[in-house]
């Protein structure tokens, strides 16, 4: 938590270096040590990371190195996944995730999740929509309507599908479900997007418009996106971390803003993976 | 599979031989059911002839040995039967699968589907002796007589709630892990996911499941021949004791000649035809549900 | 929108949970009772002699003996006749005809259907057809080949599974070597397809076992022991039936006869299953 700004005259005198930072992005998610095993075999370890309120985070490196599995445990998917033990700290905004006492309905409510396969509902298009909605409490019929044909507009859906809302969802290309299934997370005002490699099960068309959609999302909510594409990474990433296999289980190298690890990386491997050398 | 017509045939003559002998061992399978077809008519012939079709639903009574052919207090008792086990079984018998796979510890859902293949296993002339001895008196305890309609739904509920069950196991089973990660990233409570999610995805599975289930209710012999006390009449309680039209085979086929065996046979024809009336309509229902 | 994550209660999910543990207790409940009941009052007959010995005073005596043997008749009959004609037809339509050919289609479809025909409607055919129109009367031949019917589609269905789970690779290496059909089918793809076949044997008997509507006017009703396929022989299932409808009294042994067929069943679906699961790797639903 950040402490209050002083008020001129009713606080005492705070030097300069300790006072808030007034520009610098505040992370609205904070990992500490974390780490994932499915049984005995582990996932990623100790892994320290803060996500910054409102911009988009790449997390980069190689297959197999625990980027998914890092994203599910952000929203406590790992909680279904049987014999998965996950140790650490999360924080998202102030709230511990991993308590057991957190409810993880709220919790999902507030951090969307968007796959690497488009998977809607074997319902029509507007039941998709329609019934996370009602499931999280909301019954009035206008609101509901109002809040679908928003997000169908965001997602670039709205003309396409406008005339067969109860068409089934799976009828529709896999572009238009991977923009169906974004809609249908961004429909519950969720305040962090994790996706997981998103445009890689798309044609290359498709990838461009959900692409698209993905860097319009920046400054309204918070979004982490795991990608194989660097060049993807580079085009919309404001901060980046890599991860990589090391002794076993998947390590964060390095993380920053994206300038940096593009283009000015600290570390070798990092320098070597984003030039293309190795990964 | 690799497709191979005759022409595909190398020049072996063992391969025609086999060919052709494969080919005459299934036409007798094929032609089994043809067969039946065919000697039900045969036999049911003579009372057709000399009853005449709608005297079997027309008749003061079922009273053979007095010439009244009617069918249709039996075929009230099989309709009944039916309905009343279906509507039981079906939702006995989905929850038990949702418990199995949804809300049970893995340990006792893994005991309790083996007890459901276990039941799936007993023939229905154990569940029918278990009826007699200890259900019917039970009945026969609130509301005598014993004998009833609702102990005839009572067992056969029982004995199709495995198929049911086991059915709608199978269809939850292949409903794909990647909607159940959809829901649960969408904060949907397990309920909610079942509702809403699970259930129009096996839609199809379920659906073949209550025809299964429905079919073998219609074709019950035993059981309902020992719990249902038999009397000839349309029910119109709970408590009356019936005959449905398989029961009255089994009853009186033993003794019957002539005209009235004839009749049980024509019997036979309208029990085949309520079977092929529920797959034809379940063929027609689901061709309109591809994707729901 | 609150911006805790604390848990709150949910009504529907409470309701919902009643619901299917109730249900699961009811139905294991019931179970629990029919099978512990049958257990309760048949145990205490069962022992050598009673599966040795004749029937005496209409079975309210004595034992299961000359059934066992008549039940054991009948099921070979019926495999006798059954195995041969449904596994050539589950070969011709695992390997020799394709998805659209009419006699292929036309002979899945006459086999779907006779898997939905009633138990008693077999009956009344199986007594047209064998007794009558044979002239073998009421016999253990009749019974056996009245069920050889009912266990075709079982057996078939099973045994195209098994040629189908053979790779494909078999087939065309067979081919590339120059192989005849025959002996490809004879020694590769047969031995490999014994799994599915065995497990349609197993649930063919299993339902064979449990009928009783259909041979009570094939094979008929005489308790003794049966001299030839010809003569007339009581299946366990209808002794059961017997007893308790028509014989008063004879209550405890239609238990300990229950008690002999279920626990029979079970050990037979039982290695079914495990069959199943262990050689094809994949759950069989046995309804």
């Amino acid at each position: 938590m950040r402490p209050p700004t002083p008020t001129p005259g009713t606080q005492p005198w705070v030097p300069l270096e300790e006072r808030p930072a007034c520009y610098a992005p505040n992370p609205f998610i904070e990992v500490e040590q974390l780490s994932l095993h499915y049984g005995q075999k582990p996932a990623f370890h100790n892994v320290t990371l803060s996500i910054n309120k409102g911009y988009i985070t790449a997390l980069v490196g190689p297959s197999g190195c625990g980027k998914t599995s890092f994203l599910t445990s952000l929203n406590r998917l790992t909680d279904i996944i049987p014999g998965c033990r996950v140790a650490g700290r999360i924080r998202l905004d102030g709230l511990d995730v991993l308590a057991p006492h957190t409810d993880v309905i709220r919790l999902r409510r507030r951090v969307g999740m968007i796959f690497q396969k488009p998977n809607p509902f074997p319902l029509s298009i507007l039941k998709n929509l329609e019934f996370p909605l009602r499931e999280h409490g909301l019954k009035d019929r206008e609101q509901i309507a109002a809040s679908i044909e928003t997000v169908l507009h965001d997602v670039g859906l709205w003309d396409e599908v406008k005339d067969r809302l109860h068409s089934p969802a799976l009828a529709l290309s896999g572009g238009q479900q991977q923009r169906l299934c974004m809609a249908r997370a961004l429909v519950l005002s969720p305040e962090v997007l994790l996706m997981d490699e998103p445009c890689s099960a798309l044609d290359p068309l498709s990838s461009g418009v959900v692409e698209d959609l993905i860097v319009g999302l920046r400054g309204r909510y918070t979004v982490l996106i795991v990608t194989h594409n660097l060049a993807q990474a580079r085009r919309i990433a404001d901060y980046a971390a890599l991860f990589w296999v090391q002794n076993g289980a998947g390590q964060l190298i390095e993380s920053g803003t994206a300038k940096q690890i593009f283009e000015e990386p600290r570390d070798p491997l990092t320098a070597a993976y984003v030039s293309g050398m190795r990964g | 599979m690799i497709s191979s017509g005759s022409n595909t045939l190398s020049r072996w003559p063992t391969d025609r031989l086999l060919l052709w002998s494969l080919r005459g061992v299934a036409t007798i399978a094929g032609a089994i059911v043809l067969l039946i077809v065919v000697f039900l008519v045969m036999e049911a012939l003579p009372a057709l002839r000399h009853v005449g079709v709608a005297r079997f639903f027309t008749d003061p009574s079922w009273h053979p040995t007095e010439g009244f052919y009617n069918l249709t207090p039996m075929l009230w008792g099989t309709l009944f039967a039916m309905v009343g086990s279906v509507l039981i079984a079906t939702p006995l018998g989905i929850l038990s699968a949702v418990f199995c796979r949804y809300y049970a510890p893995p340990a006792v859902a893994q005991l309790y589907r083996k007890l459901i293949e276990l039941l799936a296993g007993i023939p229905s002339v154990v569940y029918g002796f278990w009826g007699l001895v200890v259900l019917v008196p039970l009945i026969g305890a609130i509301n005598p007589p014993g004998p009833s309609l609702l102990a005839g739904i009572i067992i056969v509920a029982i004995m199709i709630l495995p198929t049911i069950a086991l059915m709608a196991d199978a269809s939850l089973t292949n409903v794909p892990q990647q909607y159940m990660r959809g829901a649960a990233a969408l904060g949907l409570s397990r309920w909610a996911t079942i509702r809403g999610i699970v259930f129009p995805a096996a839609k199809s599975g379920l659906f073949t499941g209550v025809i299964l289930e429905t079919g073998r209710a219609i074709g019950e012999t035993m059981a309902i021949l020992m719990v249902c006390g038999n009397v000839v009449q349309t029910p119109h309680s709970l408590f009356d004791p019936i005959r449905t039209l398989t029961a009255n085979i089994a009853l009186e086929m033993a003794y019957a000649l002539g005209d009235h065996r004839a009749a049980l046979f024509v019997s036979g024809l309208v029990l085949m035809a309520m079977i092929a009336s529920l797959v034809a309509a379940a063929d027609w229902i689901s061709r309109g549900r591809i994707y729901g | 929108m609150a911006k805790t994550l604390e848990r709150t209660f949910d009504g529907r999910e409470l309701f919902a949970s009643t619901l299917v543990w109730s249900a699961a207790v009811l139905v294991t409940g019931t179970f629990c009772w029919l099978l512990g009941d049958i257990l309760w009052h048949g145990l205490n007959q069962i022992s050598w002699t009673f599966l040795t010995t004749p029937p005496r005073n209409a079975g309210r005596e004595g034992g299961i003996g000359p059934i066992i043997v008549s039940t054991a008749l009948i099921l070979s009959v019926c495999l006798g006749v059954s195995l041969p004609i449904g596994v050539g037809t589950a070969v011709l339509l695992a390997e020799f005809t394709t998805d659209e050919s009419l006699f292929g289609r036309l002979t899945r479809r006459s086999l779907d259907v006779l898997s939905g025909v009633p138990s008693i409607v077999f009956g009344l055919f199986g007594n047209a057809f064998f007794c009558k129109t044979l002239g073998l009367g009421f016999s253990i031949l009749s019974g056996g080949l009245t069920l050889a019917c009912m266990v075709l589609p079982i057996l078939i269905r099973s045994t195209e599974e098994g040629f189908r789970s053979v790779p494909t690779g078999y087939r065309l290496s067979a081919a590339a070597l120059g192989l005849s059909r025959t002996t490809t089918l004879v020694h590769l793809l047969l031995p490999a397809a014994v799994p599915g076949l065995l497990v349609g044997l197993v649930l063919g008997v299993g339902r064979a076992i449990a009928e009783t509507a259909a041979l009570i006017f094939t094979s008929g009703y005489v308790d003794r022991m049966p001299g030839s396929l010809l003569d007339s022989g009581r299946a366990l299932s209808i002794h059961i039936f017997d007893l308790s409808m028509n014989v008063s009294g004879g209550d405890a042994h239609a238990y300990a006869s229950a008690l002999v067929l279920v626990v029979l069943l079970l050990a037979i679906n039982g290695t079914a299953s495990w069959l199943a699961e262990h050689w094809l790797h994949r759950r069989i639903v046995t309804v």
